[in-house]
């Protein structure tokens, strides 16, 4: 805490020497650099992905998730900052004929499970009132870390969701169901808890657009495959494996996202165009209006990716720290100091008064 | 002149042979066993035994025994919960010997997958649907038809789909599929979905009831071949027989189907390959199944393999036919409650009568015996053959077979000379309008049968319906006679059945002459009874106890004094 508020000041004092020097040293590259340090308010990123379905014939919807979880790590977000929510019934199934693998694109070329995947809430634990749990904090104190959803004010979350879905829900695991009220009070949970700074919301099901159309918390940008009566098609069966193996709109996402890298400048209105109409037969919906800052300038790996902020530069920037702000400052906590009487941490037990103690005959029967 | 030329020698030479029934084919047991076993399954064995109620004609066996050989193949990552099984039943008059050969290939290949999630049985069985039968029952540890048969040594989970094969040649042109099964029954219209799809996938032939698909429904010729497709399957549920070893495996819930190898003049044929290619597909589709089917129609009729008629489509004209039997009770009711209401007046005005008022009391004595006398018709029809065939044989020189059909036919027709016979037993104060309210129980009698029959099998019960309501109906002891009795003699149940088998042969395009009519008639009759007693067909017990009893009702009715 105190780490960051001395960070804060710093911020602070770097900020006002480039409102001085802006006038000055108006056309140098390195003050430019900065500005743009400060783009966007995030400080950390994390990603909940989310499969809500179980059995093999809905392989596509873990291959979908599986994709999107190889991105997002090849992107930089560490294990420790996603929580992968899956049935992960299909690798081992005794219906896969490649046993320990889910493919996402036929002949077999990529294997998104890999021998790194962590999932976290795994089988029957993939229910709507864990998941809305994890995203508004309210999880027993047992619950293990890579299980918690430990975001603050400065995170960017993505959420992703597929599964089978209809107008204004989607189903979990043939047993229960989240509508979109439900999504959207868990958002504002999260808001008013400030346990996000901005959140990207995908979700490719079918009449995905009807589970984005409640929300009303600022700061919130969502992402649906199909419009509210349309269906989200699979892309393609693969005759080796004997299901469909991915989404459409999920599958030219994974596209899209396979040319990504951690330097990439792509924003958001490059992720709007991903899909049309034309490959992915549904019409791809998105919602901006609760979002502040402008599509364009909002970067892919503000939410896909964990883009630490380092810029490696040869030249030399002087903080010059702001004197009479601190000096003010510094003398009023000395005066307070004076003022006060010097705190001591109280004795919680007082040793020398039991050792000298006289044992007196009602404390002998006492005992016994 | 030698031993054979004498016919009564030559039907007791015969008669010997059944009843040794040496068998001139058989099984060859161990070498299936050595070969399953080397391509990798679970071997194991069965044996059967059983004797019928009297010597089949057709198959030529009386006292049946054999030996069913079945292999399992393991799922290698799955516990053994469910199963699927590829039957081939073979018999010394079907040949199916090729169905085996591609049974073990299939089983060759299965092996070398490791896909597989619920145990596959192949099995062989021998006397064709009888083995299959004590294959089922031994299965599910149950006992339905009094065959005797040995407990199973190896077991693989629930079954959850069949398939039964026959396949005769080594080419074939076309596959025919056949889905009646025994009593009716009929599997999830999504099983034959699959094989459609699978037909359509690989470029085969398929046919229903031999027929093909229509290409043109919009003209005339689509419709009516159409038609007489769905009227062959109407035929072939009604009979309630097992169409193929699929018809047994119904019974246990279990979905299957028979695909037939059909091997006809056409140039273009297909070989083991492409029917094993089918097959594995609709394993491997059956394979990915979690539940049980059940999403789709279990009632249905169908005018081509790729359209089908729903039950709440067709079950409103068999409600219909049964409302013209309640509406012309209704009709009988309020007659008789007018002729009711006339003497109870006069009998009221002479001081106080009985409760009852006295034409319903003599209405009720005068019904119970006509009643009783058909239910012992019935039951004699039910009893008497297979039990005096022995008698029968003894004083007519008559096989077996024969004397229990023309004991039938001759308890039938002592049938028709019953009224003579009950008006002697009643009291000669029957009064006229007795006959209204036997009639009356005769038609909700009718009506309550032909009820539970379309229910469970709509064929049956709409054929019945058909035939019987219309004379049921006008039947009225004023009025023509002959006509009337004619109208009924031609409408009841045994000349239904003699009927069917002539719009069956018709429909197949291959019609009957009336000799040969007759004599697949006597043939029908006989396969119905043994029907009854070895797999448990119920069409049997219902015409004899149930709709002739109530035929004879009208009979009765019609010939009223």
């Amino acid at each position: 805490m105190v780490a960051s508020c001395f960070l804060r000041k710093c911020l602070t004092a770097l900020a006002g020497l480039l409102l001085l020097s802006f006038g000055s040293l108006a056309a140098s590259q390195i003050e430019d650099q900065t500005e743009q340090f400060f783009r966007s308010g995030h400080t950390n990123n994390w990603a909940v992905l989310v499969c809500t379905s179980r059995f093999w014939f809905n392989y596509r919807h873990v291959a979908n998730t599986l994709s999107v979880y190889r991105s997002v790590k090849r992107l930089g977000i560490p294990d420790s900052h996603i929580v992968l929510m899956l049935a992960d019934d299909m690798a081992c199934n005794p219906r896969n004929p490649k046993p320990a693998t889910v493919f996402s694109h036929k002949n077999m070329e990529l294997n998104v499970y890999g021998d790194d995947v962590e999932v976290d809430y795994r089988s029957y634990e993939v229910t709507v009132e864990n998941f809305l749990r994890v995203l508004t904090g309210r999880i027993p104190p047992s619950t293990p870390r890579s299980k918690r959803l430990l975001s603050d004010d400065r995170s960017n979350i993505l959420i992703y969701m597929t599964g089978h879905g209809g107008n204004g829900f989607l189903k979990f695991q043939d047993s229960e169901e989240i509508t979109n009220i439900e999504l959207a009070d868990a958002f504002e949970q999260m808001w008013q808890k400030r346990r996000y700074n901005e959140l990207l919301f995908i979700i490719d099901t079918c009449q995905g657009a009807s589970m984005y159309e409640r929300f009303y918390s600022p700061n919130i940008m969502a992402l649906a495959s199909s419009q509210v009566g349309e269906d989200s098609l699979s892309h393609q069966p693969d005759p080796a494996i004997g299901v469909h193996l991915m989404d459409r709109y999920t599958f030219y996402v994974l596209e899209f996202l396979e040319e990504i890298n951690p330097a990439s400048q792509t924003n958001m209105n490059d992720l709007f165009q991903v899909c049309p109409k034309s490959l992915c037969v549904s019409t791809p919906g998105h919602r901006t209006d609760l979002f502040q800052r402008d599509p364009k300038n909002v970067l892919i790996t503000d939410f896909f990716g964990s883009v630490r902020k380092v810029e490696i530069t040869t030249e030399t920037i002087r903080l010059q720290p702001d004197l009479g702000n601190m000096e003010s400052r510094y003398k009023k906590e000395w005066m307070d100091e004076e003022l006060m009487e010097p705190l001591k941490y109280a004795e919680q037990l007082p040793v020398a008064q039991i050792i000298h103690q006289e044992v007196t005959g009602h404390q002998m029967l006492a005992r016994w | 002149m030698g031993l054979l030329s004498d016919p009564v020698r030559r039907r007791a030479l015969a008669r010997l042979v059944l009843r040794l029934n040496a068998p001139l084919w058989a099984l060859p047991v161990a070498w299936l066993e050595r070969t399953m076993r080397s391509v990798g399954l679970e071997v194991y064995t069965q044996s059967f035994s059983r004797k019928l109620p009297f010597p089949d004609e057709t198959r030529e066996r009386y006292m049946v025994a054999g030996t069913n050989v079945y292999g399992i193949l393991r799922a290698p990552r799955a516990a053994s919960t469910e199963s699927l099984v590829l039957t081939v039943p073979c018999g010394p008059d079907s040949a199916n010997s090729q169905a085996v050969g591609l049974l073990l290939a299939l089983a060759a290949h299965f092996r070398g997958q490791i896909y597989w999630a619920k145990d596959i049985i192949f099995l062989v069985t021998e006397q064709d649907l009888l083995g299959t039968e004590a294959w089922l029952e031994a299965y599910h540890d149950t006992n339905v038809t009094g065959m005797q048969s040995s407990p199973l040594q190896g077991r693989a989970g629930a079954i959850q789909a069949a398939l039964a094969l026959e396949l005769s040649s080594d080419v074939v042109t076309s596959l025919d599929v056949a889905v009646e099964g025994l009593n009716g029954q009929l599997p999830n219209l999504d099983l034959l979905n699959l094989f459609q799809t699978f037909c359509q996938k690989g470029g085969l032939l398929c046919t229903l009831q031999g027929k093909l698909q229509p290409q043109d429904w919009t003209s005339v010729d689509g419709p009516l071949q159409g038609l007489q497709t769905l009227l062959l399957m109407t035929l072939q549920q009604a009979s309630g027989r097992p169409h193929g070893a699929h018809g047994l495996f119904l019974r246990y819930r279990v979905e299957a189907l028979t695909i037939r190898g059909i091997n006809s003049f056409r140039q273009y044929k297909y070989d083991l390959v492409a029917v094993g290619k089918a097959l594995e597909g609709m394993f491997r589709k059956l394979n990915h199944l979690l539940e049980r089917l059940h999403q789709s129609f279990f009632f249905y009729v169908l005018p081509a393999l790729s359209r089908f008629v729903s039950i709440g489509l067709y079950m409103p004209a068999a409600g219909f036919l049964l409302l013209v039997l309640g509406l012309k009770a209704l009709e009988l009711w309020m007659q008789l409650h007018e002729a009711g209401a006339g003497p109870q007046e006069a009998g009221g005005a002479s001081g106080p009568g009985p409760p009852l008022p006295p034409a319903q009391s003599v209405g009720l004595a005068s019904l119970v015996a006509p009643l009783l006398i058909s239910q012992a018709m019935g039951l004699a029809l039910y009893v008497l053959p297979v039990l005096g065939q022995h008698v029968a044989t003894q004083h007519f020189p008559v096989a077996e077979a024969e004397a229990v059909v023309l004991t039938l036919l001759a308890i039938y027709a002592a049938g028709l000379a019953l009224p003579h016979s009950t008006h002697r037993v009643m009291s000669a104060q029957a009064p006229d309008r007795g006959w209204m309210a036997l009639k009356l129980v005769a038609l909700i009698y009718l009506a309550l049968q032909l009820a539970c029959v379309a229910l469970t099998n709509f064929s049956l019960g709409f054929l019945l319906a058909a035939t019987m309501v219309p004379a049921a109906a006008l039947t009225h002891p004023c009025g023509p006679r002959p006509l009337y009795a004619a109208l009924l003699v031609l409408t009841s149940p045994a000349a239904t059945l003699l009927g069917c088998l002539f719009l069956w042969r018709e429909l197949q395009e291959a019609p009957l002459s009336l000799a040969e009519g007759w004599q697949l008639f006597l043939a029908a009759l006989a396969q119905g009874v043994l029907d009854h007693h070895t797999y448990g067909a119920l069409l049997f017990p219902l015409l004899a106890l149930g709709l002739y009893p109530c035929w004879l009702l009208f009979w009765n009715v019609l010939f009223w004094k």
